[in-house]
């Protein structure tokens, strides 16, 4: 078979990335000389067979005339493994329908109710092309467009950056709207509606979308000649529906007796508003010492479901040698709970109108650690690879546990592994 | 904690509002800035897959950019 030639490939990519953006013409297809190519594999899995991801994502990039590029990025993710289903642990075994209604899972007694059919497929595509209108002010505009199973995201962003101060400061204002459509088979539960028993059908909704507006503010500021630092101001509005459609609640026998504090046998579809408003401060700031460069983040979060939250980021990149570097990075991570998390209901309670026991809206912390080895080969051209790993933990033993609950951890912690590979080169 | 965060965001004003105050870098004393390992996000393609990891496993997300779009991670 014959070979394509690598420059008829690298011009079918010119213009697949031309013609899905819209912005180029034949002419200017001719001055890309150079194409970047970016690619990585990321492997994540969690301890006790729960998620695991392999995500390849590729970044073309081409420079259509003076700092004017486009890109085109490809995802493909794959997810397996199981997922928690929001009940809680019991002293007997709990049989569970599933989502669909097709079929049942049974989880044994102590163990954290998981739903192991947890399996789906991503792919997704944003364009980009940040175009120079004078000398100290450009725009970007992108789009995005992610599919999933029961998932249709379209998104699309616009950036407008202007340097002053003999370029040493650059104002950037951001908007990005996404729309999303939700449809798992047969529909979304009803919230708060009980779970059919095994094998039956769930009652159902029709499908459901959500709408996110996205504004940003931002400051870029050279602070010396080996100092830069950025400070940005974002909210975020979105509409629509926002509950999980595979989270179930455990309704508690609260009844003085034998199965005092354990799942009664009632499991409820939860509910989340249908609106959130998120509002984040970040701030960044890298230094370059004799040969090593730092770099830190901080980001403060809010938002209108009571969760507050702050990160904090620090990679240290080690000059090994001319070409190899070695770069320890350590993260942490906590959030307060959102206001209508549960770890369950009990059953003589009135029903409120939001609840969710979704693990990620509690309270607590996540650290992560690891190493990345790099080595550039030239220009845009560097290979690397990364280690880490990223620990979850929150409250397993909540003062508000009654009887038989006490006895299990109602938050079980959360350990997992992250690996990447990465190649970059020019084509 | 939260006092460390108070005394990290207040640092952080100071920086940057000192910053201000500095004489203006000249465009040809940027040789380090202008180092790919000097970029606010040297490695795109990492900081895109960790965001997608931690916008899967917490509440918080955003801060960086606009336009990234959804999934159903989360």
């Amino acid at each position: 078979m014959k070979k394509p030639s690598s420059k008829s490939v690298r011009d079918s990519l010119t213009l697949a990335c031309c013609t899905l953006l819209h912005t180029a013409t034949d002419a200017q297809a001719e001055l890309m000389e150079d194409i970047d190519i970016d690619t990585a594999v990321l492997y994540y899995s969690e301890s006790d067979g729960r998620v695991s991801l392999i995500e390849p994502v590729v970044k073309i990039t081409s420079e259509l005339g003076e700092d004017e590029f486009v890109s085109l990025q490809l995802v493909f993710d794959t997810l397996t493994g199981a997922s928690p289903n929001g009940a809680q642990a019991s002293n007997i075994a709990q049989t569970f329908t599933s989502p669909s209604g097709k079929r049942e899972y049974t989880t044994p007694a102590g163990e954290l109710p998981l739903d192991d059919f947890f399996r789906d497929s991503r792919l997704a595509v944003t364009g980009s092309y940040e175009k120079p209108i004078d000398r100290l002010t450009k725009n970007t505009w992108t789009g995005t467009f992610s599919k999933e199973f029961d998932w249709l995201s379209l998104g699309a962003g616009y950036t407008y950056a202007k340097d002053f101060n003999q370029r040493n400061t650059t104002l950037t204002l951001g908007a990005g709207l996404a729309l999303d459509t939700i449809n798992p088979i047969g529909g979304t539960p009803i919230p708060l509606s009980a779970m059919a028993p095994p094998s039956s059908p769930q009652p159902k909704e029709t499908d459901e979308s959500r709408n996110t507006v996205d504004l940003m503010v931002g400051v870029t500021q050279v602070l010396s000649r080996k100092t830069i630092t950025q400070f940005n101001f974002g909210v975020s509005q979105s509409d629509g529906y926002h509950s999980d459609p595979f989270k179930i609640v455990s309704l508690i026998d609260d009844n003085l007796g034998p199965s005092y504090g354990q799942p009664n046998g009632t499991y409820l579809h939860e509910s989340r508003p249908d609106s959130r408003q998120r509002t984040t401060l970040y701030w960044k700031i890298a230094h370059h010492l004799t040969e090593d460069v730092i770099n830190f983040a901080y980001r403060y979060y809010t938002d209108d479901w009571g969760v507050d939250a702050h990160t904090l980021d620090l990679k240290y990149r080690f000059r090994l040698t001319a070409r190899d570097y070695l770069q320890p990075h350590i993260r942490y991570y906590s959030q307060t709970a959102a206001d209508f998390y549960r770890h369950s209901l009990l059953a003589s309670e009135a029903l409120p109108e939001y609840v969710s026991t979704d693990l990620r809206l509690g309270e607590f912390d996540t650290l992560t650690y690891g190493i990345k080895y790099g080595r550039v080969l030239g220009k845009n051209n560097e290979i690397s690879g990364r280690v880490e790993f990223m620990q979850q933990t929150g409250e397993s033993n909540p003062a508000d546990a009654i009887g038989e609950q006490q006895n299990h951890d109602l938050y079980p912690d959360l350990d997992a592994i992250i690996l990447q590979f990465s190649y970059s080169f020019i084509w | 904690m939260p006092l460390i965060v108070k005394s990290i965001f207040l640092f952080s004003l100071l920086v940057f509002f000192s910053g201000c105050e500095m004489q203006p870098v000249k465009p040809w004393q940027r040789g380090t800035l202008a180092k790919p390992e000097m970029q606010l996000v040297p490695d795109e393609l990492e900081n895109f897959l960790d965001e997608h990891i931690y916008f899967s496993k917490e509440a918080a997300t955003g801060g960086q950019g606009v336009g990234g779009g959804g999934c159903g991670c989360n």
